[in-house]
């Protein structure tokens, strides 16, 4: 509880800093192309490990949920299909608990 | 905040946000976009209480942190039971396009003092968007200010509202919330594996890295560790010339 606390408000505040920071230094350090190019590519590299781990592991073991997957699955199809986020997001959420209230995963 | 609009116009980190080729009402089209965008709170707030935070503390991160795919990463962590420090350190992370955006926004703004402290919070890649969308500094600045506002009344709303529902609703899994983080994610950064086979790759890469890692580490650090990936990429690509 008090744990969840302090991860919520150190997030918070970094992740605040890092907005001011930029309103704060000089324009030059962007006119680093390989800096740039790597804060581009970060997000890219975080949110695929994310969905990865979240689809496919519990805590530090790998498993397998056919509803969940089927669930991303549908995201992809969606996406594919250039839907908005939220009808993404109910494709996902509805094929995963679909697929769980027929007894699937 | 996030790319959670998908949307094509949404700008590359750190790149250049194309310009309009005619000027949008700078007004009208950061108050749309907000009331768009926003809306996306509720799967915020459905995902964070479902991963285990509280309403409020779930309500403190939209209202203070203010960044979706940041507050996505610390939920997502805590509900695949990875440590909480693992798990600010990856949202923190994410967080650091944003330095690039203030970066970017910095001499259109002009702001100064307090008004400083107020536009930092409202960095966001729809904010940063529509502002270099604008004709000139003072339309910027109107544009940003007012995508800033619909924006954070709208998503804040919104996290409550999912919040509170996720609440109500019995085991989250049934209803597929579980999916509701991952299918985020990926939304996400749809758009950027559009961009090219090296943003493929690190992508690949990333995913790659965090499940060969998840038996050896605490839940939590594979997901920094695949940052690694995004290492790879930049010193693999070839010198870019500045713009």
């Amino acid at each position: 509880m008090t744990g969840a606390w302090i991860a919520v408000l150190v997030t918070a505040a970094g992740c605040y800093a890092l907005k001011l920071a930029g309103l704060t230094v000089p324009e030059r350090l962007l006119r680093n192309a390989r800096l740039r190019r790597f804060a581009e590519l970060v997000p890219v590299a975080l949110l695929a490990a994310l969905v990865a781990v979240q689809a496919g592991a519990k805590g530090s073991s790998l498993v397998f949920d056919p509803a969940r997957l089927a669930g991303l699955a549908a995201a992809v199809i969606a996406l594919m299909l250039r839907a908005p986020f939220l009808v993404v997001i109910l494709a996902a959420a509805g094929t995963a608990a679909g697929l769980r209230l027929a007894g699937i995963g | 905040m996030t790319e959670l609009a998908q949307p094509a116009d949404a700008g590359e980190p750190g790149g250049s946000p194309p310009r309009a080729s005619t000027a949008p009402k700078p007004v009208r089209d950061g108050v749309l976009l907000g009331l768009a965008v926003g809306v996306s709170g509720l799967a915020f707030g459905a995902a964070a209480v479902s991963a285990g935070l509280t309403v409020w503390q779930t309500c403190a991160l939209s209202l203070l942190a203010y960044t979706g795919a940041s507050q996505f990463a610390l939920a997502g962590t805590i509900a695949a039971g990875g440590s909480l420090v693992a798990g600010a350190a990856g949202a923190i992370l994410l967080g650091s396009r944003n330095s690039l955006y203030s970066l970017r926004l910095s001499g259109l703004l002009q702001v100064r003092g307090a008004a400083r402290l107020l536009a930092a919070l409202g960095v966001t890649d729809e904010s940063t968007a529509l502002a270099l969308a604008q004709p000139d500094n003072a339309a910027a600045r109107t544009g940003f200010f007012a995508t800033f506002a619909s924006l954070y009344l709208t998503w804040n709303a919104a996290t409550l509202a999912g919040a509170i529902g996720a609440g109500k609703i019995g085991t989250p899994q049934s209803f597929g919330l579980d999916v509701i983080g991952p299918a985020a994610f990926l939304a996400l950064i749809w758009p950027r594996l559009a961009a090219g086979w090296s943003e493929r790759g690190v992508a690949v890469g990333g995913a790659a890295i965090a499940i060969a890692a998840t038996p050896l580490l605490p839940p939590g650090a594979p997901i920094i560790l695949a940052a690694s990936a995004a290492l790879a990429g930049t010193l693999a690509s070839r010198p870019v010339s500045a713009p």
